[in-house]
C-alpha cells in the first residue's frame, strides 16, 4: 500500500456459495482520483465497491479505507461509513421521509447536528444537486433522475471524502441520465475521490482519471482512459468494448 | 342536409345517478339481482321487524307495562305477561354499576371515572394526528397508566381497592388496553429479535414466539393461574388480575410480533443498505427507517389481532376474573334477575360491538389517510 492510498484492496476474495465473486482483486486508490469500473454483468464489480463500505463482508485479503481497516470490528466499519457515501442503482429513497428529511436524517442522528443547521445543510446539498424546489415533495412524487439527485444530496449531506457509484444511472429513462451524470461531473470537479460502475462511456472518457475493467471476478485491465478506449491490452477488454461502443 | 338526417327522438337514457338510479343499478340491474333483492328485503323484514318489536317497541326499559318500577325479574312484563312483553332492559339498568365498575366501592368510584375521562385524553392524541400541542399530551399518554394504576389500585393517600372489587367494563378495559400497549413493543422486539443475526437471540425469540402461538389462551391464562405462583420467590404472591395480564400480554405479544416480522420482510433490502451507508447504526435504522414502514402496513393485521385481543379477554371468566361478560353472567346467577340471559348478552355484545367497531373504523381512516398522504412507489 502506498502512503498517498486512500483506498487499498489487497488480494481481496470472495464467495456466494461456491461462487468466487471476486479473485484476488487488488486495486490503489488515490486522494482526489475517479475510476470508472466496468465489465460484462456478474463480473464482481458491485460487489467490489459495496466491500468498501462493508455492505459486502470480503472472506480473505485485506481492505483498508482511509487508514482504517475493514474486519468485523463495527467501530472500524462505523467509521468507515462516515467517510464514504454510496449512491445504488435503485436510489433507496426513504419513501416514508420528505426529501428534506431523507438528507437530515444521517447528519441529525449520526453527527448529532442541530436540526436548523442540518436542514440549512440539506437545502445547501440540493442547491448542489439543482433541485432545492423539491424539498417538501415526497421521494415518491419525484422523477427517477431527481430522486437519484437527492440520493447523491443524501450522500454528500454526511460530507464523506469518498462517494461510490453502483450503477447509478442504470435504472434511469435516457433523458434523466444525463441530469444525473451532470451533477456527479460537478463532483468529480470539485476534486471527490469516486468510484463509479457504470457503462456510460461518454461519462468515463470526459471524467475518469483511471478505468478498471473486470471480469469473472478479477480486475482484467486497469488504464487511463485514453489507452483504455484507444489502445486496450486485454482480449477481453476489447471484446468488451466492441459490444457496448458499437451498438 | 335532408330531414331524415336529423336525430331521431328517443326515449331518455336510463337514470344512473340519484337515488332511483343507485337502487337500479345495484339491486334491480338484472332479474336474478332483483330476485335476490326481494328475497334479501323479504328475510329482513322476517328478522328486523320482531327484533325491534322485542327490543324496543315492546321492552320494558325502567317501568313494565302497569307503569310500576322494576326492581327484578318478577316486575318484567315478559315475565308477567309473555305474550305481550318484549326485552326486559331493566336488568341493565339495575345492574349498571356492576356492569362498568364491577363491586368497587361506590364512595370511591370517581376514581374509576377520572380514570375513563384520563383514557380518552390519552387515546385522543395517538389516534388523531392533528390533535393541539399532540406532542405534549403524547407525553402524558406515556405517564397515564401509572396514574391510571394509582387512582384504581389506590396509593398516595388513595384508599386501596383490591383488584378483586374491580370488574365489568373497568376490567375488560383494563386487559384490553394494557395489553394491546404492552403488546406492542413486545412484539416488536420479538420481531426484530426473530430476524437478528445473532443466533441465540433468533433462536430464544423464535421459540417463545412459536410456544405462545401454539398454547391456547385459556391455557396461558391457567398456566399464570396455577404455574406462575411456583416460579415466584417465596411470599411474593401475585394479584390474579396481574397474572391475568401476564398471560394475555405474552399471548399477544407472540402475535404481534409475527405481525410485524410480516412487515419487516417487505421492506426491500435497499432500504437496509441505504441506511447503513449514510452510517445508522442497527437501532437508529430500524427505529427511523425500517419500522415505521413495517408498522405502517401492517396496521389493518395490527388492528385485526388488536380486535381479536380485546374480544379474547372475556375468556378470564373462566380463571374467576368478572369482566363484562363475566359480571352479566355473575348478575344472572342472582335469584332475582334469573332468565333474562338475552338481553345481557345483547348488552354485552352491544358494548363489545361499539369499540370493536370503532377500532375497526380507526384502522380504515387510517389507511386510507397513509395512502392518499404519501405515495410510497419510490421502490
Amino acid at each position: 500500500m502506498s502512503d498517498s492510498s486512500i483506498i487499498s484492496l489487497q488480494n481481496v476474495n470472495k464467495w456466494f456459495g461456491d461462487f468466487h465473486v471476486l479473485q484476488d482483486v487488488n486495486l490503489e486508490v488515490k486522494k482526489k482520483e475517479r475510476i470508472v469500473v466496468c465489465g460484462p454483468s456478474g463480473s464482481g464489480k458491485s460487489t467490489m465497491i459495496r466491500c468498501i463500505n462493508r455492505l459486502e463482508e470480503h472472506q480473505e485479503g485485506k481492505i483498508v479505507v482511509d487508514g482504517i481497516e475493514l474486519t468485523g470490528n463495527l467501530k472500524n466499519i462505523d467509521s468507515v461509513r462516515k467517510e464514504v457515501g454510496m449512491v445504488f442503482q435503485q436510489f433507496n429513497l426513504f419513501p416514508h421521509l420528505s426529501v428534506k428529511e431523507n438528507i437530515t436524517l444521517a447528519p441529525i442522528w449520526v453527527k448529532k447536528m442541530p436540526k436548523a443547521e442540518a436542514e440549512e445543510l440539506a437545502m445547501k446539498q440540493l442547491e448542489i444537486v439543482k433541485i432545492p424546489e423539491q424539498a417538501n415533495k415526497f421521494p415518491g412524487q419525484l422523477s427517477g433522475g431527481q430522486q437519484q439527485r437527492v440520493a447523491i444530496a443524501r450522500s454528500l449531506a454526511m460530507n464523506p471524502n469518498i462517494m461510490l457509484f453502483d450503477e447509478p444511472t442504470s435504472a434511469l429513462d435516457p433523458e434523466m441520465i444525463k441530469e444525473v451524470l451532470d451533477v456527479m461531473v460537478d463532483l468529480a470537479e470539485g476534486g471527490m475521490t469516486m468510484i463509479v460502475v457504470t457503462h456510460e462511456m461518454g461519462f468515463a472518457k470526459t471524467v475518469a482519471n483511471r478505468m478498471v475493467f473486470m471480469d469473472e471476478g478479477r480486475i482484467v485491465e486497469e488504464a487511463p482512459p485514453d489507452k483504455f478506449f484507444n489502445n486496450p491490452e486485454s482480449d477481453r477488454t476489447k471484446l468488451f468494448l466492441s459490444q457496448i461502443l458499437n451498438h | 342536409m335532408s330531414s331524415e338526417n336529423f336525430q331521431q327522438s328517443r326515449t331518455p337514457p336510463i337514470a344512473t345517478t340519484g337515488l332511483l338510479g343507485w337502487i337500479r343499478l345495484n339491486l334491480f340491474s338484472s332479474w336474478f339481482n332483483s330476485i335476490l333483492t326481494i328475497l334479501v328485503i323479504y328475510l329482513l323484514y322476517q328478522i328486523l321487524v320482531p327484533f325491534l318489536n322485542w327490543s324496543i317497541f315492546a321492552a320494558d326499559f325502567t317501568h313494565n307495562y302497569l307503569g310500576q318500577q322494576i326492581i327484578d325479574r318478577t316486575f318484567c312484563t315478559r315475565v308477567m305477561d309473555p305474550e305481550i312483553g318484549g326485552a326486559c332492559w331493566a336488568i341493565i339498568f339495575v345492574r349498571f354499576y356492576q356492569f362498568i365498575y364491577g363491586f368497587y366501592p361506590v364512595e370511591e368510584v370517581w376514581r374509576v371515572n377520572i380514570v375513563y375521562s384520563l383514557l380518552v385524553i390519552a387515546v385522543a392524541p395517538l389516534l388523531i394526528e392533528k390533535f393541539p400541542l399532540r406532542k405534549y399530551f403524547l407525553y402524558f399518554t406515556l405517564i397515564f397508566p401509572i396514574i391510571a394504576y394509582f387512582l384504581l389500585a389506590g396509593g398516595f393517600g388513595l384508599a386501596h381497592v383490591s383488584t378483586k372489587d374491580w370488574g365489568g367494563l373497568l376490567v375488560t378495559l383494563v386487559l384490553g388496553f394494557t395489553g394491546i400497549a404492552l403488546a406492542f413493543p413486545l412484539g416488536i422486539v420479538l420481531a426484530l429479535g426473530r430476524r437478528s443475526n445473532l443466533p441465540v437471540i433468533s433462536m430464544v425469540c423464535t421459540l417463545f414466539i412459536e410456544f405462545i402461538r401454539g398454547v391456547p389462551l385459556i391455557t396461558l391464562l391457567f398456566f399464570g393461574m396455577v404455574m406462575l405462583p411456583l416460579f415466584l420467590p417465596e411470599g411474593i404472591t401475585l394479584d390474579g388480575l396481574v397474572r391475568c395480564l401476564i398471560a394475555v400480554t405474552l399471548f399477544q405479544g407472540a402475535y404481534m410480533a409475527e405481525v410485524i416480522r410480516g412487515g419487516l420482510q417487505a421492506i426491500p433490502q435497499g432500504q437496509y443498505e441505504a441506511a447503513q451507508s449514510v452510517g445508522l447504526s442497527y437501532w437508529q435504522m430500524n427505529r427511523k427507517i425500517i419500522l415505521p414502514q413495517a408498522i405502517r402496513i401492517t396496521i389493518p393485521s395490527i388492528v385485526n389481532t388488536s380486535i381479536g385481543l380485546f374480544k379474547d379477554t372475556t375468556l378470564v371468566l373462566i380463571v374467576g376474573q368478572l369482566d363484562l361478560l363475566g359480571i352479566g353472567r355473575a348478575v344472572l346467577a342472582a335469584q332475582t334477575w334469573m332468565g333474562l340471559s338475552i338481553e345481557v348478552y345483547v348488552f354485552v355484545a352491544v358494548v363489545f360491538i361499539i369499540f370493536t367497531f370503532s377500532m375497526s373504523r380507526y384502522s380504515l381512516y387510517l389507511e386510507k389517510k397513509l395512502k392518499t398522504g404519501i405515495n410510497m412507489g419510490a421502490d
